[in-house]
């Protein structure tokens, strides 16, 4: 039995290893053994998902989202706004009686005699007399004619386009504060309640109180009840009230009272449609909204749309220009690749970053249009970022071209475009990968830094830059951690993970590397 | 001998490029569609009873030396500029080379606190991380170095901001001073500079440590890797003989060029993150003039970056000849 399996072992032992088998060898090739090391490599992996993750977010993410980029949002805001004023009546209003002259002065030496309680007062050589007609209400006149009345309770019409006129102001203010029921004039009867409703059979003509009720804008009309109820309100302190409006509709009031000018202020509190800023993150929206009352974490998914897609295409451009011109300078040497290299190293020497900062700020005098000016910052990233790469390519073409196999190509008789397309250029490439994997982090990082000074991508266009450009403002920084945060996060994971990722494949590119 | 005609000829091409980048960036500034100087003069036209915009450009550009051509005009400035006359600066006022003065050296006192920090943190972890290649102590250290790398300046900054400066209330949210500065003694009033500092410094320490503890780990690694290590090893040197005798000082040769090389950069001031604490170094004071479009001031802070760079690879390349026996010049 032992024997047999053992047999059978050494036969699938045999088999494994046979001569005519081409398992026989674990041969793989060079880009199989870059995978095998870069899958090894677990924080590598661990990167690459996390921008998986990212550009699902930014790229699958704007789809599912039931927002656009732009919406907006809006709440009803319950807002109190002044609506009328009044005021407890304190001091003597006139009232001129028809065809006479009651000044000023006349009306200022009538308090002086009121004070003093006199019956008269001499003023210019005339005596004006002055008669108590009831409480709080004097009438002056002089030689028995009656020139104008002095009151504290106020006699308002209830239809505007009526006008009072100085009889029935007189007769009424004398009725009401003398406590009588009815009173007549200019050949009409008035009935007065107590409460100092007036009117004319069972039509209502208008009331008198000590209150003045009016209403702060123009084209509102105060009814009846309201400023009955509302001068009930005042005349027992309180601060609010309920009234039912001729259509049905309740509204609350609130009353404020200022004894600097003895004066109380209704306001009505009235629903507003207000942009729904910087709400908290809720079951609508996750993230909270902005600044402009937009969905945070839309927001979020298209700013990494156009932070990434500004990161490739800025790479891409300055690859391209990197690759040319490196390229060139490498292969043909001389005096080209004199000048090439001389060219490089004057813009390796130009300050980037304060470039950008000066053409955007002048873009912002302009007034650039955002889309345009999205493309101006990918081409001036993009040319101001070719140095290095064209320093890199020319490096490595460079040592590569003295290699065997170059001379190898070149004893075999095969074409210049060939030698460099199929031998060169992919010998360059894991380099290439490298450098623009990490490049893509920080390109990612500077336009982050220009939109969050302001400088780059403008709304209504969102990118991870200008959503956090908001905690500018202080009171954000401090109070609503949703608006940067995540955005900050994200930026973040992003940059470590396009970082990790390159160093992940320089060390799966490295031959030399064990794992 | 050869080290001496390799430095001048390297400065003479350093002039050559400073000349072109200096043209090219004084093409750039004024062929820009707007300026400080339109800005000026539309505020001047708006005032009542004023002349027109027209007149106002006209009579500004002459004042300001803005018209001649560009050409003519680059050499106009180039001439000046040679002669240490650097002009008023348009925003500030005062001639820039005075604002300069006012400025660089705070920022040169913040870069070079932040460099000794940066190396005192970097130089250490690197090695740890590329003794133990592979551990979860390399892991760790290589991680929070790309981290470091990655970190926005101005999202790292405002966490700093919302920890330190919202919820403990350690420090203020801008400004290089206080409120009550003016009132302090000396003494106080240097503390309560150091004070405010605290904070743009971590945010340099954090932001630019990680670069640095990568490249002493690469090159550590490298190092060990070497021949002459295994030979030390084989001879049986102890294992701390052979890290710091023999592989640390070999490290040193490209961390002594690289430090070397960016000692220049001192003095470029931090940008980003003067502007983002409001610090009125040179970085931020810059910045205000060239968002204002103040020719003068930003030609000048951009040929003093040009210039820097250029030093910084120049002092680099010397270093390295210098510090490395096995490279000669030729």
């Amino acid at each position: 039995m032992s024997e047999e399996k053992r047999n059978d072992a050494v036969e699938k032992k045999n088999e494994e290893y046979s001569l005519n088998d081409d398992r026989r060898v674990k041969v793989l090739s060079p880009g199989a053994m870059v995978a095998k090391r870069f899958f090894r490599n677990r924080i590598a992996m661990v990167g690459l998902f996390v921008l998986i993750a990212m550009f699902l977010f930014s790229f699958v993410g704007g789809l599912i989202s039931p927002y656009g980029e732009d919406q907006l949002f809006y709440r009803t805001d319950i807002l109190k706004k002044e609506y009328a004023s009044a005021i407890q009546n304190t001091e003597f209003r006139y009232s001129v009686a028809e065809g006479q002259n009651f000044p000023s002065i006349i009306q200022a030496k009538f308090i002086l005699a009121q004070r003093q309680k006199d019956a008269s007062f001499e003023y210019d050589g005339k005596t004006y007399t002055v008669t108590e007609e009831g409480k709080d209400f004097y009438s002056i006149s002089i030689g028995g004619t009656v020139i104008g009345i002095a009151y504290k309770d106020v006699f308002s019409v209830s239809d505007q386009a009526q006008k009072l006129s100085f009889n029935t102001a007189f007769a009424g203010l004398k009725a009401f504060s003398n406590g009588e029921s009815a009173f007549s004039a200019d050949g009409i009867d008035y009935t007065l309640a107590s409460d100092g409703l007036v009117s004319v059979g069972d039509k209502e003509f208008g009331y008198i109180s000590r209150f003045v009720v009016q209403p702060l804008m123009s084209d509102i009309f105060l009814t009846r009840e309201f400023k009955d109820k509302a001068i009930e309100v005042m005349s027992r302190n309180g601060d609010r009230m309920m009234f039912t409006d001729r259509s049905g509709k309740e509204h609350e009031y609130f009353f404020n009272f200022d004894p600097k000018t003895n004066k109380w202020t209704i306001r009505e509190e009235t629903e507003s449609r207000v942009y729904d800023t910087y709400s908290a993150p809720s079951k609508k929206h996750w993230l909270g909204t902005d600044r402009n009352g937009m969905d945070m974490l839309t927001r979020l998914m298209y700013g990494g749309r156009v932070s990434l897609m500004i990161g490739f295409i800025v790479e891409i451009i300055s690859t391209v220009i990197g690759i040319i011109l490196g390229g060139i300078s490498g292969y043909f040497g001389g005096w080209v690749d004199n000048l090439i290299m001389r060219i490089v190293d004057i813009f390796y020497c130009i300050p980037s970053m304060p470039i950008i900062i000066i053409i955007g700020a002048s873009m912002d005098a302009i007034g650039v249009p955002p889309k345009i000016r999205m493309i101006y910052l990918m081409l001036i990233l993009g040319i101001l970022g070719w140095p290095g790469l064209a320093r890199l390519v020319r490096g490595q073409i460079l040592s590569l071209r003295e290699q065997e196999f170059m001379t190898a190509t070149e004893a075999c008789g095969i074409s210049v475009n060939r030698r460099i397309f199929r031998h060169l250029i992919p010998n360059v490439i894991p380099q290439l990968i490298v450098s623009c994997t990490m490049g893509l982090g920080n390109t990612i990082i500077t336009e982050a830094t220009l939109s969050f000074l302001g400088l780059g991508v403008k709304f209504p266009f969102a990118s991870w830059g200008n959503i956090i450009n908001d905690v500018n403002n202080t009171f954000v920084l401090t109070n609503y951690w949703f608006i940067w945060i995540p955005a900050g996060t994200l930026l973040l994971l992003t940059v470590l993970a396009f970082n990790i990722l390159g160093d992940g494949l320089r060390d799966a590119f490295d031959p030399k590397m064990k794992r | 001998m050869n080290t001496l005609k390799f430095v001048v000829k390297r400065l003479l091409i350093s002039v050559v490029i400073l000349f072109f980048v200096a043209l090219i960036i004084y093409i750039l500034m004024r062929s820009l569609p707007t300026s400080y100087v339109e800005t000026i003069a539309r505020q001047k036209s708006m005032q009542p009873g004023s002349k027109s915009f027209e007149e106002w450009m006209e009579q500004l550009n002459a004042a300001y030396g803005m018209d001649m051509g560009i050409i003519s005009g680059f050499f106009h400035w180039l001439g000046n500029a040679v002669r240490g006359h650097f002009g008023d600066s348009w925003f500030y006022t005062v001639p820039v080379t005075q604002k300069f003065h006012d400025t660089v050296w705070l920022s040169f006192v913040m870069g070079a606190i932040s460099m000794v920090f940066e190396i005192a943190i970097a130089i250490p972890l690197g090695i740890i991380a590329a003794r133990k290649q592979y551990s979860k102590t390399d892991y760790t250290i290589s991680v929070i170095a790309l981290a470091g790398i990655s970190l926005p300046t101005f999202f790292f900054a405002s966490l700093l901001k919302l920890l330190f400066s919202v919820h403990l209330g350690w420090f203020d949210l801008f400004g290089l001073v206080g409120r009550d500065y003016e009132q302090l003694s000396a003494i106080g009033k240097f503390f309560d500079k150091a004070h405010h500092l605290v904070l743009p410094i971590v945010t340099l320490v954090v932001i630019s440590v990680g670069s640095l503890m990568r490249y002493t780990r690469t090159n550590m690694l490298e190092v060990l890797n070497a021949d002459y290590i295994r030979t030390a090893r084989a001879k049986g040197l102890s294992e701390r003989k052979v890290i710091y005798r023999h592989a640390f000082r070999n490290t040193l040769i490209p961390l002594v060029t690289i430090i070397g090389g960016s000692l220049p950069g001192l003095f470029s001031g931090a940008l980003i993150t003067e502007t983002l604490y409001s610090i009125p170094g040179i970085g931020y004071t810059s910045y205000n003039a060239m968002v204002a479009g103040d020719i003068p001031f930003s030609m000048f802070y951009l040929t003093f970056l040009a210039i820097l760079t250029l030093l910084g690879n120049l002092i680099s390349d010397i270093l390295y000849a210098v510090v490395d026996p096995r490279v000669r010049i030729s």
